[in-house]
């Protein structure tokens, strides 16, 4: 792993440490879950060149995530490798959508991954990230404004991307179409998990680390309104279905997944990942 | 004077997957501090989660193996400010297009549209076929004129 220079500063965050640990694990778990199921579409996608692309995205968002796990290293002095690998489930505070599996079948045996449930949960997810980061480059954090706007320029990419997608399913109608109305039905059920941001939102919010969940999910949907209303979507109400993963809720997804990445991990912890 | 041999060194480190461009000339150089006998060599990641960037770091390190005056050398990347493709300089434009790789294009639209000119034929006549080539900096396109498909590399504007 690559050391980032993060440039710490106690006084930036003694206020409320809580709120910026759990900020910071919100951000690094979330887009850790999400590169390992991107990677686990490895030869699997729909054609070569997208193979390419969702690997080369895939390959960004560990690198956010590990850059959002060397932040944490200098306020709780655990290397990042351990933070990414050793932490039991509990712990994780990444959104659950994240880390449903990407359809029935394992990538090694007879995989039956649902590509519409990956385009939308990846479109949905990279613009509530997009806004996240437009909060954060105007928090009172430094070093974590410094980073969304690092991480801004490479999400342009990776909205552009999944915007494609999103818009030709959809307006390709047939099955494809009827197929991604079903994914959008089930990412809705839990993408207020993603805007979540846990017990500590009020001390992030007070701290200026960033805006209120509200106001992140207004955001979004100012975003997405005009692409929807275009594709004659009507958008289901957001819920959290499958419980608060900021809270340490998870599924048998989750604990699975990092059974496997933990394997991998204790095979050779320096293996770069 | 130490600070030449030093920019001549770092000159000498190249991207590891463009052999001709090196990373000076890809503008990924910040500043260096000379505190004898220690140096520090400051570098903005192109792309964060660039497999490179190791490579980047040992070979830096490798570079000042035969300067007797520097025991201690440290590669830090800094996120700030954030690399951008404008920080490529001329010569590495010129590089880049003699390796076959088209150079990031200097102006995109506001709509994120860019175009880039074919680097073997200069046809203008250029389709997007992947953003996403075959590492994260880099797109590829095909050229309508000579039938040709060719890399070419991304913009990355803070906009
Ligand atoms: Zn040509």
């Amino acid at each position: 792993m690559t050391n980032t220079t993060n440039e710490i500063n106690p006084s930036d965050s003694k206020n409320s440490p809580n709120a910026l640990h759990e900020l910071l694990f919100q951000l690094a778990d979330d887009d850790f879950i999400l590169a390992y199921r991107g990677s686990e579409w490895l030869g699997l996608a729909p054609f070569i060149e997208e193979d390419v692309a969702f690997s080369s995205i895939s390959q960004d968002t560990m690198g956010h995530a590990t850059m959002f796990y060397q932040l944490l290293e200098g306020v709780v002095a655990i290397n990042a490798n351990d933070l990414a690998h050793s932490r039991p489930l509990t712990e994780r505070r990444n959104a659950i959508l994240l880390e449903k599996v990407n359809g029935p079948g394992h990538y090694l045996v007879e995989p039956r991954y649902d590509w519409a449930f990956t385009v939308v949960r990846n479109y949905f997810y990279v613009t509530a990230k997009k806004v996240k980061m437009d909060a954060l480059k105007k928090g009172s954090y430094k070093p974590l404004a410094e980073a969304a706007v690092k991480v801004n320029l490479e999400l342009y990419y990776h909205i552009l991307h999944w915007k494609t997608w999103f818009t030709q399913l959809l307006k390709a109608g047939g099955e494809a179409r009827t197929r991604m109305i079903a994914a959008i039905e089930k990412v809705a059920e839990d993408m207020d998990g993603v805007f979540n941001l846990g017990l500590c939102e009020k001390e992030m919010v007070e701290s200026g680390f960033i805006e209120s969940e509200h106001s992140l999910k207004q955001q979004w949907l100012r975003l997405m309104n005009p692409i929807l209303d275009e594709l004659k979507v009507t958008l289901p109400p957001f819920a959290m279905k499958s419980g608060n993963g900021r809270a340490g809720e998870h599924t048998k997804d989750l604990e699975d997944a990092l059974s496997t990445l933990k394997e991998v991990y204790e095979l050779d912890p320096s293996a770069i990942w | 004077m130490l600070e030449t041999k030093i920019l001549e060194a770092l000159q000498s480190v190249k991207d590891p997957e463009i052999s001709t461009v090196s990373i000076i000339e890809l503008g990924m150089l910040e500043k260096i501090e000379i505190d004898l006998p220690k140096l520090t060599v400051y570098l903005l990641p192109t792309f964060l989660g660039c497999p490179a960037l190791e490579i980047i770091k040992a070979n830096v390190c490798k570079a000042f193996e035969n300067f007797k005056d520097l025991t201690e050398v440290n590669v830090e990347f800094l996120l700030s400010p954030p690399w951008t493709s404008d920080r490529i300089t001329e010569n590495g434009r010129k590089q880049l297009l003699e390796f076959g790789i088209a150079p990031p294009p200097q102006f995109i639209t506001e709509t994120g549209e860019w175009q880039v000119d074919c680097p073997y034929c200069g046809s203008i006549y250029t389709t997007l076929e992947n953003l996403f080539g075959p590492t994260a900096c880099r797109s590829i396109l095909y050229c309508r004129s000579c039938k040709n498909p060719f890399e070419a590399m991304k913009p990355m504007a803070n906009l």
